[in-house]
């Protein structure tokens, strides 16, 4: 089940799966930010208030204002390297 | 250096690198290490982004290293990747040293890999390397460089560990080039690769760097599109057709954008990488960085502690730019008196008067704001350097989304209150152009700290002590709330446009060096004298002439001059101070300033100004402050400051309140000062978005303050 990245908890570690609308340049910056589909994020900070705060190749990266819901996850299976 | 860095290099001989990575991994320090104070910002033709341009030595020769913009990667994506893009394709450099940051190893390389694809020699710096040991991690250099087919040097360049080492690698890279490795996109994708390859290979200007053009055609790149289409025009139609099969299909068998995939298969090749060559030796703890980021993006504690340290920021700025801007200010008037005593008294040389009036009294008002503006680009390196200027974007971002700007134009606004130029030279740091250019057209709607005097002046002379304060605030308030409306009505059409996502790095806080700082602030205000050197110069000449020219004919003098040699004989200094006053103010009426102060004034009366107001207004193009002197001067009232009484009561035995009010709305809004139309045209690079910015905002004032003038006029009955 597809969630979004607004829908997940601080600690969670979840896997991106896409992205939400959007044209090229935009998917084009958040690919070279790291943010491609498979990449494995670590949320930080989340949830609907407060800050987007994830953690994704090592590097923290904060979303703005309804960039979080735009961005589609899934949990990582149990067992699964984060 | 005006020439293509290429016929430089044949000419001499002589080595060039080009300096390239992400913003924050250090590259201009490694800059800084390996030019020291042997740098310049240059000039190339076409770039629009100061590129700084420096010399190491290297055993006894000199070595030309530029430092390109921080980029994240070689798209179209922002101005600072197409510069760093097309200055390699360009230019040639002999090699390009990549600056990595070794604690963020897989993002890092991911420009590395299309660096490697544009193929170019390519050095990896692997800097900070000692925070990837503190961090727990080691990294196999020799493996990373074997798989990567490229030389990795590791560095610390805020010790200046390494550095000599990585000059000395790029050297022997360019005497003798390899191979990088190239990025295996997998079997779906990779015969299309070759297939267009070799059909983009058969155009003569692409030859060099087919799979790199065929690679960014299929990712339909504009820049590219757009450079295959001007150099390979029979070829292009044919070109662009099996792109457009080759994306259909591999969207259809991988289930994403080709752009996708391909990134995916980069991101694939440096994780390899990294598997085998970095280890994990203890696992990483939660970072000081992230302890603090828990306080200062905290929901309600982020706000305050932004807000306490824009307040500090200009606290500073102005409890130490005070002293030290009076003390310029009194410095540049010692040296106009010096420069008036070479005259005799009573002499009337009009070279006296374009040297004092017109140069110095107009380019040494603008550098008498150099102190404050040095000490606000001191704080901004600070806070730039520190890492906090990203969370306060981010903080700010939520706001700011809402007028349709970006995060990070709030600090340049911000900065706006103290003085546009430096406002304005801040916003280099916003990425896209339709952001950048929203922010500088709307930016002098922030009063700045010239037009201070005017309220100082304006607002006693009209309003009782109650009402002082608020309608200073009313001044400072319409000003944001225009720059709201004009930003939103910018953002909607002349710069429409996909909306940035908002997606940040933040950086690990780092104690910024004195160096980098003092590198920073010297290059910027090395860059606001010049300017005052060269345009500001020549507009202060010209508005000077404009103000002496022509003179007022004998017949009109001759009377005032005798009425002097009468009160010069019976000593009266009063009587003698109100006929020179008159004097001056004849000259200016007759001059062409006040010529076209009075030719235009109906087209302020609307406004409810006179002539006299019409003049000043041209006089405080030079600075905006000159308002106040140049009303002293139309009111016969000589030289006059802000605090000055008696023309307090001249203007208010002229105006009302509300035209008082109009005067001080007009200044607000209206034409910006020549500093910022010099810097706006230097900035945006074409005077076309200068004068845009002008006659949109003196359009603007006219339209608020005919409106309020005569809303004003119907309340009041």
């Amino acid at each position: 089940m597809d969630r979004t990245l607004a829908d997940t908890k601080p600690g969670e570690k979840v896997e991106l799966v896409g992205i939400n609308g959007g044209g090229r340049c935009f998917i084009n910056r958040l690919t070279e930010m790291g943010l491609v589909p498979g990449s494995r994020l670590e949320v930080e900070c989340g949830g609907m208030h407060g800050p987007t705060i994830v953690v994704v190749k090592g590097v923290r990266l904060a979303l703005g204002q309804g960039m979080a819901h735009r961005v589609l996850v899934r949990k990582i299976p149990a067992g699964g390297k984060a | 250096m005006d020439s293509p860095l290429a016929a430089q290099a044949v000419a001499s001989g002589r080595l060039t690198i080009a300096l390239a990575g992400n913003p924050n991994a250090g590259k201009t320090t490694v800059f800084n290490m390996m030019t020291g104070a042997r740098q310049h910002v240059a000039n190339y033709p076409g770039v629009t982004v100061d590129l700084k341009e420096g010399s190491a030595r290297l055993d006894n020769r000199t070595v030309k290293v530029v430092d390109l913009p921080g980029a994240y990667s070689l798209n179209a994506y922002s101005t600072e990747e197409i510069v760093t893009r097309n200055f390699i394709i360009e230019q040639l450099p002999d090699v390009v040293v990549n600056v990595v940051d070794a604690s963020n190893l897989e993002r890092n390389l991911y420009l590395t890999v299309q660096l490697m694809e544009l193929g170019v020699p390519v050095v990896v710096a692997l800097n900070m390397f000692d925070i990837v040991q503190r961090r727990g991690l080691t990294i196999d250099t020799a493996k990373l460089s074997v798989l990567l087919g490229v030389p990795v040097v590791p560095t610390v360049a805020s010790r200046d560990e390494g550095v000599d080492d990585l000059l000395k690698t790029a050297d022997a890279l360019a005497l003798a080039p390899q191979a990088a490795r190239k990025v295996d996109y997998g079997r779906e994708v990779e015969p299309h690769i070759d297939q267009l390859t070799s059909l983009v290979a058969s155009c003569a200007g692409l030859q060099g760097r087919a799979r790199w053009f065929a690679v960014k055609m299929l990712e339909d790149d504009e820049v590219t599109r757009n450079r295959v289409r001007s150099l390979c025009p029979s070829e292009f139609e044919k070109i662009a057709a099996e792109c457009r099969r080759i994306r259909a299909h591999v969207e259809k068998i991988c289930g994403h954008d080709i752009t996708t995939v391909l990134a995916d298969r980069r991101y694939g090749f440096i994780a390899g990488a990294c598997a085998e060559a970095v280890r994990r030796t203890c696992e990483a703890h939660v970072s000081k960085s992230e302890l603090i980021d828990r306080l200062v993006l905290h929901p309600w504690m982020g706000l305050p502690i932004f807000g306490a340290a824009m307040y500090l920021m200009f606290l500073m700025t102005f409890t130490l730019g005070e002293p030290m801007m009076t003390a310029m200010a009194g410095g540049i008037r010692w040296f106009s008196g010096l420069v008036y005593g070479l005259w005799p008294a009573q002499s009337e040389s009009f070279l006296r008067s374009l040297v004092v009036d017109g140069v110095l009294g107009g380019v040494g008002g603008v550098l008498s704001y150099l102190p404050n503006i040095l000490l606000l680009f001191l704080a901004i390196a600070f806070l730039e350097d520190s890492g906090y200027m990203a969370r306060a974007a981010f903080i700010m971002d939520r706001l700011m989304h809402k007028i349709g700007l970006h995060g990070k134009s709030f600090i340049p606004m911000l900065i706006g209150f103290g003085c546009t130029v430096p406002a304005i030279m801040a916003t280099r740091t916003l990425e896209t152009r339709r952001d950048r250019l929203t922010t500088i057209m709307v930016l002098p709607l922030m009063s700045c700290g010239a037009r201070l005097p005017i309220y100082v002046l304006m607002i006693p002379a009209f309003f009782p002590k109650t009402w002082q304060a608020p309608v200073m605030g009313l001044i400072y308030l319409t000003g944001v709330l225009l720059a709201v409306v004009a930003a939103r009505v910018l953002r909607s059409t002349l710069f429409k446009g996909e909306s940035v996502p908002f997606v940040m790095e933040l950086p690990p806080y780092r104690m910024p060096s004195m160096r980098g700082l003092l590198i920073h602030v010297w290059d910027r205000g090395w860059q606001f004298v010049k300017k005052a050197g060269t345009l500001i110069l020549g507009i202060s000449v010209l508005l000077w002439s404009l103000s002496v020219w022509p003179q007022p004919g004998a017949e009109k003098l001759e009377p005032i001059r005798e009425q002097l040699a009468v009160a010069a004989g019976a000593n009266d200094p009063a009587r003698l101070a109100e006929l020179e006053n008159q004097v001056s103010r004849l000259r200016l009426e007759n001059s062409a300033i006040g010529r076209i102060g009075n030719t235009i004034a109906p087209a302020f009366a609307p406004l409810g100004f006179d002539w006299r107001v019409s003049t000043a207004l041209i006089g405080a193009f030079a600075a905006k402050e000159m308002f106040v002197a140049q009303m002293g001067i139309v009111h016969s009232l000589g030289q006059t400051d802000e605090h000055s009484s008696s023309l307090q009561e001249a203007l208010r035995d002229t105006y009302t309140p509300l035209q008082g009010f109009c005067i001080m709305l007009f200044c607000l809004i209206s034409m910006p000062c020549m500093a910022t139309v010099a810097v706006t045209r230097k900035e945006t690079g074409s005077w076309k978005w200068a004068a845009l910015q002008l006659g949109g905002l003196t359009v603007t004032a006219w339209i608020v303050t005919a409106a309020v003038y005569q809303l004003g006029r119907l309340a009041t009955g």
